[in-house]
C-alpha cells in the first residue's frame, strides 16, 4: 500500500493514474446521480410532517457532509505536504478546497431553500448552519491567503498551516454553537433526528451520499490534472502522455 | 526551562511592553475605538434599558472581538519590517516561545486594559451589575484566546501587503467559540445561571490555545519570513 | 412514481419552486465544479501541444529524432 501512496507522489505516475481512473468513474458518478436525484425527487415518498420540500434533503445532506468531510481530507493533505514535503500533497490540498467551498455553498443555499417551505424562513439560525457558514468561511480563507502570497510555495505552506488551525477548531464551533443555540432554540425547529428515517428515503439519501463522495474524488483529481498541466508544461514525459492521447 | 531562555522570554515581553507604552496611542486607541461603539449600540438599538440589559453580553464581548482583530494585525508588523523578526527566527531559542512571550506582552496591553475598562461599559449598556466580575473574569480569559488565535492570523498575513482584510476573515471563523462561551457566561451570570461551566470551558480553551497556538504562530512566521 | 402526474411532480403541492429551484441550483453548480477544470484543461494542453509542434518544425529532422530518443 504504500508503494501507491509512494508512486501518487509522482506528477507522471498520478497525471496517468488519474487520467485512467476518470475515465470510467466520472460517467459512472454523474449516472449516480442522476438516478438519485430522480429517485429521490420522483419516487421517494413524500414526507409526513414536511411533505415535498424534504426532497430537498437528497441534496443538503450529502452535500453537507462531504463538504465537511472535504475539509479534512484537505487538511490531511497540507500536514502530508508539511510533514513530508511532497509537492503532490500540496496540489491535493488545493484541489479539494474550491471543491469543499462550492459543497458548502451548495448546503447554504439548499438549507436555506427548505427551511422557507419547512418552517417559514428563508434563515435559521441553528447550530448546522452557523457551522456550515463558519466552514464556508474557513475554506474562502485558505483560498485568499493563497493567492494573497506571491512566492507560492510559502503559500502552500501558510495554507496547510491554516487548514490545520480550522481543522482543530471545527469541532469546538460545532460544539459551541450547539449549545448556545439550544438554550435559545424552541425544540420544534430542530430537524427531527435520521434515525427516524424511513428506509424508502434512506436509500436514495445513501445513494447519493456516495454519489457526492465519488463526485468530490472525481472533481479533485481533475483539478489536480489540471493542475499538473500547468506546472508541467515544459516536461517531456507531459508532452509524451499529451501525444499518446491523441 | 533553563534559566538563560526564561531571561531571554521575560527580557522579550519587558521589550514589547517597553515599545507598546511608549506609544500610548497603541493602548489607547483600541480602548477609545471600544467605548465610540459601545455608544453606537444604545444609539442604533435604542435606549430601552430592558433590551440593553438582554443584549450587552452579546454587545460587549463582539466589540471586544472586533477591537482584538485591529490590534492584532499590528502584533508582528513592526518587527518583521525592521528585521529583528528574522534575528528572532534565528537565534537559539525556540520560536514558539518568543512569539507566545510577545503575545502575552500585547495581550497585557490590549486584553487585561480592556477588562479593567469595561465594567464602564457595563453600566453604559445596563448590565446587571452582580453579572460584572463575570464579565471581567471571561474578557480577561477570552481576550488571552483571542490575542493567541489573532496571532496565528497576524503570523501567517504579516509578510501580506494589505493583510487586515484578510486578517479578519481568517480568525473570524476561530474567534466562534470564544464569543459563544464569554457571552454564555456573562448571560448566565445576568440571569442569576450559572457561569461556571462557561468560564470553565474559557479556560480550557485558553490551556489548550496556549499550547498549541505558539507551534501555529511560529510556522506562520517562518512561512512569511520565507516568502 | 409517487405523484399521479407529471404536472403534480413539478408542482409538488405548492413546494415545487423550492424544490425544484434547489435542485436546479445545484445541477448548475456541479456542472460548472466538473466543466471547468477540463476546459483548463484542454486549452492548456492545446497550448502544450501547439509549442511542440511548433519546436519540432523549428528542429532539423535529425535534431527532433535524437530528442524522442532521449527522452
Amino acid at each position: 500500500m504504500w508503494q501507491i501512496i509512494h508512486k501518487m507522489g509522482s506528477p507522471p505516475w498520478f497525471y496517468r493514474f488519474a487520467g485512467t481512473v476518470l475515465r470510467w468513474a466520472l460517467p459512472i458518478v454523474l449516472l449516480l446521480l442522476v438516478v438519485g436525484a430522480v429517485w429521490g425527487l420522483l419516487f421517494a415518498p413524500p414526507d409526513f410532517r414536511q411533505g415535498n420540500s424534504y426532497r430537498i434533503i437528497f441534496i443538503h445532506v450529502p452535500a453537507s457532509v462531504v463538504a465537511l468531510a472535504g475539509y479534512y481530507v484537505m487538511a490531511f493533505a497540507g500536514a502530508v505536504s508539511l510533514i513530508w514535503k511532497i509537492k503532490m500533497a500540496d496540489t491535493a490540498m488545493r484541489a479539494v478546497a474550491p471543491v469543499g467551498a462550492a459543497l458548502t455553498f451548495i448546503a447554504l443555499v439548499t438549507g436555506a431553500v427548505w427551511g422557507k417551505p419547512t418552517w417559514g424562513t428563508w434563515w435559521v439560525w441553528d447550530a448546522r448552519i452557523t457551522s456550515m457558514l463558519i466552514l464556508f468561511f474557513l475554506y474562502v480563507g485558505v483560498m485568499a491567503l493563497f493567492e494573497a502570497y506571491e512566492n507560492k510555495a510559502a503559500a502552500a505552506k501558510a495554507c496547510a498551516v491554516l487548514s490545520l488551525v480550522g481543522t482543530v477548531n471545527i469541532p469546538i464551533i460545532y460544539k459551541s454553537v450547539d449549545w448556545w443555540y439550544s438554550l435559545h432554540q424552541p425544540a420544534s425547529i430542530k430537524f427531527s433526528g435520521a434515525s427516524a428515517i424511513d428506509s424508502s428515503m434512506l436509500y436514495p439519501l445513501l445513494l447519493m451520499i456516495v454519489a457526492f463522495y465519488g463526485l468530490f474524488a472525481c472533481c479533485v483529481m481533475l483539478n489536480m490534472r489540471a493542475e499538473l498541466l500547468d506546472t508541467h508544461r515544459g516536461a517531456s514525459w507531459l508532452q509524451r502522455a499529451l501525444l499518446e492521447r491523441d | 526551562m533553563p534559566p538563560d531562555l526564561w531571561q531571554f522570554l521575560w527580557g522579550q515581553m519587558r521589550r514589547q511592553l517597553r515599545v507598546g507604552m511608549s506609544k500610548p496611542g497603541e493602548v489607547l486607541n483600541p480602548l477609545l475605538f471600544f467605548v465610540m461603539v459601545v455608544t453606537l449600540f444604545p444609539i442604533g438599538l435604542g435606549p430601552n434599558p430592558e433590551r440593553l440589559a438582554l443584549l450587552a453580553p452579546g454587545i460587549l464581548w463582539v466589540v471586544a472581538l472586533l477591537s482584538n482583530l485591529t490590534v492584532s494585525g499590528r502584533l508582528f508588523a513592526a518587527d518583521f519590517e525592521d528585521g529583528s523578526l528574522e534575528q528572532l527566527a534565528l537565534a537559539s531559542h525556540p520560536l514558539a516561545l518568543t512569539a507566545l512571550s510577545q503575545v502575552v506582552a500585547h495581550w497585557l496591553l490590549s486584553g487585561v486594559t480592556l477588562t479593567l475598562a469595561s465594567p464602564l461599559f457595563a453600566v453604559m449598556l445596563n448590565l446587571p451589575v452582580q453579572a460584572i466580575p463575570v464579565l471581567m473574569a471571561s474578557l480577561l480569559l477570552g481576550s488571552f484566546s483571542l490575542s493567541l488565535v489573532g496571532a496565528i492570523g497576524a503570523a501567517l498575513t504579516v509578510g501580506i501587503r494589505r493583510g487586515g482584510l484578510l486578517l479578519s476573515l481568517l480568525i473570524i471563523p476561530l474567534y466562534v467559540p470564544i464569543l459563544v462561551f464569554g457571552v454564555s457566561a456573562v448571560s448566565e451570570a445576568a440571569n442569576v445561571g450559572d457561569p461556571m461551566r462557561w468560564l470553565a470551558l474559557l479556560g480550557a480553551f485558553a490551556a489548550g490555545g496556549i499550547v498549541l497556538a505558539p507551534l501555529a504562530i511560529a510556522a506562520g512566521l517562518r512561512i512569511s519570513l520565507d516568502s | 412514481m409517487a405523484f399521479e402526474s407529471l404536472q403534480a411532480a413539478w408542482q409538488m403541492a405548492g413546494h415545487g419552486p423550492y424544490v425544484w429551484g434547489a435542485y436546479g441550483l445545484t445541477a448548475v453548480v456541479l456542472i460548472a465544479l466538473v466543466w471547468m477544470p477540463i476546459a483548463r484543461a484542454r486549452t492548456v494542453s492545446r497550448q502544450i501541444l501547439a509549442e511542440h509542434r511548433r519546436a519540432q518544425s523549428a528542429r532539423p529532422a535529425s535534431v527532433s529524432s535524437e530528442v524522442s530518443d532521449a527522452s
